[in-house]
C-alpha cells in the first residue's frame, strides 16, 4: 500500500538496520518484495480483531515477515481448551490475558514489532477510535455482531477488511472494503437470527483449519501492504477441509448495500448486539424461574428426592463425560421421544453450558410436562461446582 | 438434474449429505424439490413468508443468483447450486 503512514510518534522508516537485512534476507532477494517491500512492510500497520484461532497464526507469521506495528483486539484471557488451534499460546499461558501471551510470543519471534494492546471488547464506541491508527484490519473475531461492526468501521473509514471465518471443517476468506471491492454486508446484508447458526464452541473446530484460514488472510494483508498481486476482493473463497477442495465464488458489490451502495443509510456505527438480536448478558445473572443449580441437583439428589435428570447433549459429547444418573436424549430427538419421559416425575434438563437444556426445557413446558427445571451452566458447572473429577471441554 | 452442494451447517437437514441431486427448470424449482425432499431445510432457508432469508446466498456455479434471475434463473444439467449460509467463527 502506498498510503501507509508511520505509527503516530513512531517515525517512517526509511532504512532497515543491519539485523533486519539478515533477518528478511528471503525476503530482500524477492524482486516482488525487495528493500522497498521490506520497509512497506516495516511501516505498516496492521490490527488484528481476536487473538484466536484466526488472529494466531496472523500475529505469528505477521510478524515474522516484518510488520511494523501490530494491534491486538481481545478481552479474553487463555483457556486451555484454545490450545488446540490457537498456536500463539502455550500451555503455561492458561490463565493469563490472551494480548499479554501473544505480546510475549510476539517479541520472542521479532523483538522489531511494535505490538499495540487494546484490551478491551470492540464496540461502536470505541471501534472508530481503534482503527483510525491503522492501515488494515484483519477480522478473526466469532460472532455476528463484531463481524458487522468491524465490517462498518472499516467502510466508514476506507480502511481493507480482510475477512476469515471457519465452521467445523470449512472456510470463508475475502477481502473487504477495499477500493471499489464489496463489502461484509455486500454479500450477507443480514445475521442469521441467533442460535440458527451454531458456534465454533458448539458446533466445534478442527483445529488446523484457522491455521488454514489465517494464513490466507496474513498473505491477503502482505499482499495489500507490498500492492503485489491480485487481491482476494469481490471473490469469496471457500475451503473444505474434509474434501481438500477450494472453491471460489464472484461477489458484487450490492447497489442496495446499505453502508456502502450510493443510497447508503448507515452513516455511523449503529447497536450491532441489536442488529443481530443478541440479547445483552444481564449483569447479575440471577436464578430465574424454572431454573435450579447444580450444587441444588447434587443436594435432591443426595436426599433421595426423585427426580429425571435428562442430558440434552449429542451422543459424542456424553462419551466425553456424564453425570452419573442422567439419560441421554440429545435435544434434536427430544420432540420423537417424548413419550420416553415420564410426566408423574419431576424433570432436570442439562447440557454442556445451559443454553440447549434451556430450549429443551422450553420444549418439554410446551408439550404439556409440569414440574421442568434447568440446571444453570450445565455440566461445566457441575463440574466447577459439584464435582471436579468430571472434566471440561 | 442439478448438483446442490450443502453446507456443514445445513447437512443435518439434509440426511447428513454433502451434495444432493434435484431435477428443476429454475433455481426456484431446484430449492422447491429440495425443500420438498428435506422438509427441515425449508425453515433454514426460507422466512415464514417464504423469502430466501438473507443470511443465505445461493450460486449457481460461482454466480449468486440474485445478480442472474433470482428463483426464475434457468438450471442446465450439470449445472452446481451451492448454498453458502453465513458463519462467524474464528475466535474462540
Amino acid at each position: 500500500m502506498s498510503g501507509v503512514t508511520a505509527p503516530a510518534g513512531v517515525p517512517r522508516a526509511t532504512a532497515l538496520t543491519n539485523e533486519e537485512i539478515e533477518r528478511y534476507s528471503r525476503h530482500l532477494i524477492l524482486p516482488e518484495v525487495g528493500v522497498e517491500g521490506q520497509l512497506k512492510l516495516k511501516n505498516a500497520r496492521v490490527l488484528l480483531v481476536g487473538t484466536g484461532g484466526l488472529g494466531a497464526p496472523m500475529a505469528l507469521y505477521l510478524s515474522a515477515a516484518g510488520v511494523g506495528t501490530l494491534g491486538l483486539v481481545d478481552f479474553d484471557v487463555v483457556d486451555r481448551s484454545n490450545l488446540q488451534r490457537q498456536v500463539i499460546h502455550g500451555t503455561g499461558d492458561v490463565g493469563r490475558k490472551k494480548v499479554e501471551s501473544a505480546a510475549a510470543a510476539i517479541a520472542e519471534i521479532n523483538p522489531n514489532v511494535r505490538v499495540v494492546k487494546h484490551e478491551l471488547a470492540l464496540s461502536s464506541e470505541n471501534a472508530l477510535d481503534i482503527f483510525k491508527d491503522y492501515d488494515i484490519v484483519a477480522d478473526g473475531t466469532d460472532n455476528f455482531p463484531t463481524r458487522y461492526l468491524v465490517n462498518d468501521a472499516c467502510v466508514l473509514l476506507g480502511k481493507p477488511n480482510v475477512y476469515g471465518s471457519i465452521f467445523r471443517f470449512e472456510g470463508q476468506a475475502s477481502v473487504f472494503a477495499v477500493e471499489d471491492a464489496p463489502c461484509y454486508r455486500c454479500l450477507y446484508p443480514e445475521p442469521p437470527p441467533p442460535g440458527l447458526v451454531p458456534s465454533c464452541a458448539e458446533g466445534g473446530v478442527l483445529g488446523i483449519l484457522p491455521g488454514i484460514i489465517g494464513l490466507i488472510q496474513a498473505t491477503e494483508v502482505v499482499k495489500l501492504i507490498l500492492g503485489q498481486g491480485e487481491p482476494l476482493k469481490g471473490r469469496l473463497l471457500l475451503y473444505d477441509a474434509l474434501a481438500m477442495r477450494f472453491r471460489e465464488l464472484k461477489l458484487r458489490k450490492d447497489p442496495e448495500c446499505p453502508i456502502c451502495g450510493p443510497h447508503r443509510t448507515i452513516t455511523k456505527l449503529i447497536d450491532y448486539h441489536q442488529f443481530c438480536g443478541v440479547p445483552q448478558a444481564p449483569s447479575a445473572p440471577a436464578a430465574a424461574d424454572g431454573e435450579i443449580d447444580p450444587a441444588a441437583v447434587k443436594a435432591r439428589s443426595d436426599s433421595g428426592e426423585d427426580f429425571q435428570l435428562i442430558d440434552v447433549r449429542e451422543p459424542h459429547e456424553y462419551q466425553i463425560c456424564r453425570i452419573p444418573q442422567a439419560r441421554l436424549i440429545p435435544l434434536g430427538e427430544l420432540p420423537q421421544r417424548l413419550h420416553e419421559i415420564d410426566r408423574s416425575r419431576p424433570i432436570v434438563v442439562h447440557c454442556k453450558a445451559g443454553g440447549r437444556s434451556a430450549k429443551a426445557a422450553d420444549l418439554l413446558r410446551r408439550n404439556g410436562f409440569t414440574g421442568v427445571l434447568n440446571m444453570t451452566g450445565g455440566i461445566l458447572a457441575w463440574s466447577d461446582k459439584v464435582d471436579p473429577s468430571v472434566p471440561k471441554y | 438434474m442439478a448438483k446442490v452442494l450443502i453446507p456443514t451447517p445445513l447437512r443435518q437437514y439434509a440426511g447428513g449429505q454433502k451434495e444432493v441431486e434435484v431435477s428443476g427448470a429454475t433455481v426456484g424449482e431446484v430449492l422447491t424439490a429440495l425443500t420438498t425432499e428435506f422438509a427441515d431445510l425449508r425453515n433454514h432457508l426460507y422466512t415464514s413468508d417464504g423469502k430466501l432469508r438473507t443470511f443465505v446466498n445461493v450460486y449457481l456455479n460461482d454466480d449468486d443468483v440474485r445478480y442472474l434471475d433470482r428463483d426464475r434463473t434457468a438450471v442446465a444439467a450439470g449445472d452446481t447450486l451451492s448454498i453458502v449460509p453465513s458463519i462467524a467463527g474464528g475466535s474462540r
